[in-house]
């Protein structure tokens, strides 16, 4: 294991991180933001699901330093009365279960399909990327419209905030697979040509074993690449949704469905309900993307950011 | 008189982000009209570093740290940019590897042509330019060249694409071409065609030229005179028949031994044991004395410098060769 | 086949095409007022027989493009054939499904051209060398298993402490060491070579080829050795086949072909080749353009570029007939008597 690490501290990647101010400042800030995400319970100051911490009379408090800032509550309340700060930090984790989640999805489905396309090439290669161009053309929204639309209706708003979680990250993760098959096919097709892979033929491997085993660990930067990216876009669809309403309900609400719920009230005078979660969301997308773009640069200069 | 080309003393480095490695060290040699010098060496020895710094065009982490390149007496290291870019493709010409590295797949051949030659000549008139390509293709023995100008590059073979760069590199009438591995990539028998063709050019047009490349065979059959080169240094220098049938450096002598030829009979090569050192952990003393069979206690500690063998023509940088008796079974 | 030299390895009218036409839509054409499917194909090997015998080392050489590689992949079953036979100590590879091949698979090996390309740069030396062995004896325990492969990186030349570092931290010549010793671990009995030596240095050429020779005659192996470096092979092979445009166009004991090479194009490449000793040696020219291999030329595919060509050699295809100093040739002017 340490000789992992001295290999990691000899190479280009440690050592074009540690020249790269930016990256280093994305990659604190993420830290910061996916460890309070992952201690929600210990560094938010109440529990929003818990209907003894909300009470209607604190609705609307302004945030601390304002006029009628209660020291109780460190960002004001939103409309529920329940304390801002730990319902953002509450709600960043759940925006990034969901983002996680949809990303493991897309790439199991995505990695599978590009391995047997760019492996087997052919016909099967030509039915899945044609299923792939498919799937692209329609626009995840509308499908994530359609189906949430025809749930909802199904089993009601109410249960629908129970299994939300679940649905949204199938919903995501279905719809953006093609990217990781495509990046996947890629670079199996440049793969496959190498001599390493022949040899492992000669040697009568099995093509499951020649495709996981051989290639498929050659194919880890780009996919390290676009993953970091995937999760910024998965974290923003997810928050496209439940800003349209048809994400996570109120009583669990995510960034994108506290961004929506004070909506109403910004020209109330409440701006702080959407602002500061519209922030922290466009600092954690940021930090991620920024740090993309940095594994783009130094892993694949090639890979064109999708 | 000065010579064609004296290049003296030369060290290029590489600014790497560990620190500045030594890529060549004192590297001298020089070439007058019409004479062919073959750079040989295995791969990193330097040559090609060595050949692009003649034109003056290392890639970017590589500079020339110290020496001097003279020209006809003009020393191309101080030479402003301006100037360089009128003496690089136009009176010292280069030739690579990769013919598609060199031509560009969407213009036409005659496009390429003309072009070179223009902005070198910014007076000509395109006709002349025209005829001037023409001619230049019929020297270097393509059929129907009329025909052949207005073909894009991927409508040759490699054997054609690469008298096309020679043509190319032809066409501002140079008085010395540089050629880096210019066959490595084709079959013998294009090869020796290619060979052939230079040679009879070298004579006709009286120019002087460079061939850098690893085969000594190729360089034993075209060029007169020969410099070895070994981890970033010359270790051996003289006239290619001396050189090779009678080798003075130790690394010569192996390098002749290793091929198949000099096997003389017994099945088994004679192998060098070892490998050339990376840039960055050259040996102390001489480069070569980990991989020498008559290694000596000097050898470990200072470095040999290129003298005179005495009774020859040739020059070696070995601590054995100040002795006469020194002997080659 | 007579039955006391039974051949190692043997093939038999062997044809390979690939297709390069690409999906449906790249093969339709428009002409002549029709739409009509156009494939294309690259005829890389046409009519291929060759013998190779236990413990020899067979040479294949030819120009780029010829089919060399093919040939080679072709026998390790890495591509399908078109038509014709492989056998391999009299039985029948080429039809033979994935499972029934594996026993072979550890009889039958190749090593590449490329150190850079032909180690998986994930895996450890290893796991590259225990995989192998792994997957072909399950019965070995894990000190088995490490001492064979310590052993095998001992006969090849290297360090058996390198097994735990990574093929990026070797040179050209080390690592084709390894891909030689990856080769040898299940210990085969036939090796095919496709220019193990054409990326590695002077020096270093000398020592991986004393290495292949080595272990030819401890483990009594049988190489079929692909090339362009015509000395090279004119010193380690027993027999050469040349190769034009997929074709095999003469065969011979190494000594015989290259003191009096027959086929005219052999007597080209032989006479092509750059000699230490700077003589030219009376040089053989080609004329015309090197035909590809989507369309064949009739007859004699050497015809275009051969200066013995008559009417005969563009209608009619030479057969490789043998004669009676054992050597093999396709050529009508040898059969004519034209060339002596
Ligand atoms: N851009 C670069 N950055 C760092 N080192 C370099 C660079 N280009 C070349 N070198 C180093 O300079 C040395 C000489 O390289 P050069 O290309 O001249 O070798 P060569 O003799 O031409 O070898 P080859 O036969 O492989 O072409 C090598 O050790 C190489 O690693
Ligand atoms: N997988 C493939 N798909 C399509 N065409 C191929 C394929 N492999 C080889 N070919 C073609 O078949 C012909 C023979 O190729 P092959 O690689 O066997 O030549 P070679 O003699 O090994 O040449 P070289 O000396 O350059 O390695 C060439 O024209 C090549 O373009
Ligand atoms: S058959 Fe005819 S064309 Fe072919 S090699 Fe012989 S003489 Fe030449
Ligand atoms: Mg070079
Ligand atoms: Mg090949």
């Amino acid at each position: 294991m340490s000789r992992h690490i001295d290999n990691f501290k000899q190479s280009y990647l440690w050592y074009a991180f540690k020249r790269d101010k930016v990256a280093i400042a994305s990659m604190i800030v993420l830290c910061i933001l996916v460890f309070t995400a992952v201690f929600a319970p210990l560094i938010a100051t109440y529990n929003p699901y818990d209907p003894i911490n909300t009470d209607v009379m604190n609705s609307e408090i302004p945030p601390l330093w304002m006029e009628g800032g209660d020291s109780a509550f460190l960002m004001g309340t939103d409309a529920q009365g329940r304390d801002l700060f730990s319902t953002m930090v509450y709600g960043m984790r759940i925006s990034l279960l969901i983002g996680v989640g949809a990303v493991v999805l897309q790439s199991v489905i995505g990695i599978t399909i590009g391995l047997i396309s760019g492996y087997f090439g052919g016909k099967l290669d030509s039915f899945f990327m044609r299923m792939a161009d498919v799937q692209l053309s329609f626009s995840y929204l509308m499908v994530a419209i359609f189906f949430t639309a025809i749930l909802q209706a199904a089993v009601g708003v109410g249960r629908f905030g129970e299994i939300a979680i679940p649905f949204l990250i199938l919903v995501i993760g279905f719809s953006q697979w093609p990217q990781y098959a495509r990046t996947v096919r890629a670079s199996v097709l440049a793969e496959k040509k190498k001599e390493y892979v022949e040899a492992a033929r000669v040697t009568g491997f099995g093509a499951g074993r020649i495709m996981w085993g051989h290639i498929f660990p050659n194919t880890l930067s780009p996919i390290l690449v676009l993953s970091t990216i995937q999760v910024a876009n998965a974290v923003m669809s997810e928050a496209a949704l439940s800003f349209l309403g048809l994400g996570m309900p109120i009583s669990r609400p995510s960034l994108g469905s506290l961004i929506n719920s004070g909506f109403e009230y910004i020209f109330s005078g409440a701006w702080w309900i959407t602002i500061f979660p519209g922030v922290l969301l466009v600092v954690l997308i940021l930090s991620i993307n920024l740090l993309g773009d940095f594994l783009r640069d130094v892993l694949n200069p090639k890979l064109y950011k999708g | 008189m000065s010579s064609l080309l004296e290049v003296k003393d030369l060290v290029i480095k590489f600014g790497l982000r560990t620190g500045d490695v030594t890529a060549t060290t004192g590297v001298s040699f020089t070439i007058e009209k019409g004479e062919k010098l073959g750079l040989v060496g295995e791969s990193g020895a330097g040559k090609s570093v060595t050949g692009f710094s003649i034109i003056v065009l290392i890639s970017k982490p590589g500079y020339v740290a110290d020496g001097h390149i003279l020209f006809k007496g003009t020393d191309l290291t101080k030479i402003s940019s301006e100037e360089m870019r009128n003496i690089r493709g136009n009176r010292i010409s280069m030739i690579f590897q990769d013919p598609m590295m060199t031509l560009n797949p969407v213009l036409t051949i005659g496009t390429q042509m003309t072009e070179t030659l223009l902005a070198h000549n910014p007076k000509m008139s395109m006709k002349e330019a025209s005829e001037i390509a023409l001619e230049k293709l019929r020297k270097v023995h393509i059929p129907s060249p009329e025909k052949r100008l207005e073909q894009y590059p991927h409508e040759f073979s490699g054997g054609m694409r690469q008298r096309i760069i020679i043509a190319i590199a032809l066409i501002t009438d140079p008085e010395i071409i540089i050629a880096d591995e210019p066959t490595t990539a084709l079959d013998v028998t294009i090869q020796a065609e290619i060979m052939d063709l230079i040679s009879e050019l070298c004579e006709t047009e009286d120019m002087g030229f460079i061939l850098i490349t690893h085969d000594l065979a190729v360089v034993a059959s075209v060029t007169e005179n020969i410099a070895v080169m070994y981890a970033g240094r010359i270790v051996e220098k003289g006239r290619t028949r001396d050189v090779i049938d009678n080798p003075q450096h130790p690394y010569t002598k192996g390098l002749i031994k290793a091929l198949p030829e000099g096997a003389k009979g017994s099945n088994r090569l004679n192998q060098i044991k070892g490998m050339m050192p990376t840039l960055t952990n050259i040996p102390d003393g001489c480069a070569f004395n980990p991989r020498c069979p008559y290694v000596m206690d000097i050898c470990k500690t200072d470095e040999p410098s290129l003298i005179q063998v005495k009774g020859m023509d040739t020059q070696a940088a070995c601590f054995l060769c100040k002795e006469e008796v020194f002997t080659n079974e | 086949m007579s039955n006391n030299e039974q051949s190692l390895l043997s093939v038999r009218n062997l044809y390979k095409r690939f297709d390069i036409s690409g999906g449906l839509l790249d093969q339709i054409k428009f002409s002549g007022g029709k739409f009509s499917r156009e494939i294309t194909l690259v005829k890389a090997l046409n009519n291929v027989s060759l013998e190779i015998k236990q413990g020899e080392t067979f040479s294949v050489v030819g120009e780029s493009g010829c089919g060399k590689s093919t040939l080679g992949r072709t026998i390790m079953g890495l591509y399908p054939p078109n038509s014709g036979e492989i056998y391999f100590n009299g039985d029948r590879l080429d039809q033979l499904s994935p499972k029934e091949m594996l026993p072979y698979r550890s009889r039958m090996q190749m090593v590449f051209q490329d150190p850079y390309a032909s180690l998986n740069p994930r895996k450890t030396i290893k796991q590259t060398l225990e995989e192998p062995l792994k997957y072909h004896n399950p019965q070995m325990n894990a000190g088995e298993l490490r001492d064979r492969v310590e052993e095998v990186l001992l006969q090849v030349g290297s360090d058996p402490k390198w097994v735990t570092r990574m093929p990026h931290e070797f040179s050209g010549g080390q690592r084709q060491r390894i891909s030689i010793a990856r080769a040898l671990v299940v210990d085969p009995e036939f090796i095919v070579a496709d220019e193990p030596i054409s990326a590695l240095d002077v020096s270093i050429q000398a020592q991986i080829l004393n290495l292949l020779m080595d272990a030819q005659e401890q483990r009594n192996l049988t190489y079929l050795f692909v090339a362009h470096d015509l000395s090279v092979v004119e010193h380690i092979s027993t027999n050469v086949a040349v190769m034009y445009l997929g074709t095999v166009c003469e065969l011979a004991d190494t000594k015989l072909l290259f003191e009096d090479p027959k086929h005219p194009y052999t007597m080209a490449l032989l006479s092509a080749i750059p000699r230490l000793d700077g003589k030219k040696s009376e040089r053989l020219k080609l004329t015309g353009e090197v035909p590809t291999p989507i369309n064949l030329p009739t007859g004699c595919v050497f015809h275009g570029r051969c200066p013995y060509a008559n009417s005969r050699c563009i209608a009619e295809i030479p057969e490789l007939k043998t004669h009676s100093d054992g050597r093999k040739i396709a050529c009508h002017a040898v059969e004519e008597e034209r060339i002596r």
